[in-house]
């Protein structure tokens, strides 16, 4: 371990890339250290599979170390290698025959005149009613019955909390594409919870 | 006034304050007026909320273990 050199004292990400380019080990570590566990609950969003995912996240960080000198240092770090993770999880959505749905640039089947919505007024503070692990399991069950298409760009946007225009580098869709599949995701997630966080009582249905 | 179909395919942009005044004033107009509408807007920003406010995942340490036994071995390759 040669390569483990000098400490890390700043916290500038743009210093901790340039300190990795030059082949110092902490410097990488610490950037694994920083987005291991978003990198690893994205690609366990994306393959809906532990081992697949673990994978993953193994293949996009050795993938990042080997290639570091490709990385332009214009976008954020974070946002080349969730696009490295999302090609590795396409792949191995792709090996797995069962699933065809392995796209994130598919067409989308809008269902418009089908998607039934409920709709009803939630709890002032509805998470209150469950505890912690209940709230974690009912959120990821939600996102896991998302199509793949949305739960990328969901899971990027509104829980990573990228910006559009980021979410569109690292998926590598245009603005739009991603602006019109973040609306999908969102209704369908309310649509989701709302069954869980409905005010008690209040049994308006309706359709549209 | 706009219709329900317009106002949610504004929503996402009006959520994220992305729109400009005057649309945003035809948004607000609509679910004064439309209670289906004004219900989803706010549950949707709600759904948002929560999902925000989220646990960041918390990796399971032999993960971490693995995933670093196996850079390891790649550093040691590469030098």
């Amino acid at each position: 371990m040669s390569a483990m050199s000098s400490p890390i004292e700043i916290d500038d990400e743009a210093a901790i890339v340039a300190q990795a380019r030059l082949g110092d080990a902490k410097a990488f570590s610490e950037l694994l250290r920083r987005y291991e566990g978003k990198i690893f609950r994205l690609a366990l969003h994306i393959t809906q599979n532990r081992e697949d995912a673990e994978d993953v996240l193994q293949e996009a960080f050795l993938k990042a170390y080997e290639h570091l000198d490709q990385f332009q240092g214009q976008s954020k770090f974070y946002t080349w290698i969730v696009r490295i993770a999302v090609n590795q999880a396409l792949m191995k959505l792709r090996k797995r025959k069962s699933d065809r749905s392995v796209s994130l640039d598919e067409t989308i089947d809008t269902g418009e005149d089908t998607v039934a919505r409920e709709i009803a007024a939630w709890d002032e503070n509805p998470e209150q009613q469950y505890s912690r692990e209940e709230i974690n399991e009912i959120l990821s069950s939600a996102i896991d019955g998302l199509a793949p298409i949305y739960r990328a760009v969901f899971v990027l946007r509104d829980v990573d909390d990228l910006s559009t225009e980021e979410t569109a580098e690292a998926l590598e869709l245009s603005v739009p594409a991603v602006k019109s599949r973040l609306l999908r995701a969102r209704l369908q997630l309310r649509d989701k919870l709302t069954r869980y966080f409905k005010r008690k009582g209040d049994d308006a249905f309706a359709y549209m | 006034m706009l219709t329900c179909k317009q106002f949610l395919d504004e929503l996402s942009d009006y959520l994220d304050e992305k729109t400009d005044a005057g649309l945003r004033k035809k948004l607000e107009d609509h679910i004064s007026e439309c209670p289906n509408c004004w219900v989803i807007c706010d549950t949707t920003k709600k759904t948002i909320q929560i999902y925000r406010g989220m646990d960041p995942y918390p990796i399971p340490s032999e993960i971490h273990t693995r995933l670093m036994s196996a850079l390891e071995l790649k550093m040691a390759r590469k030098t």
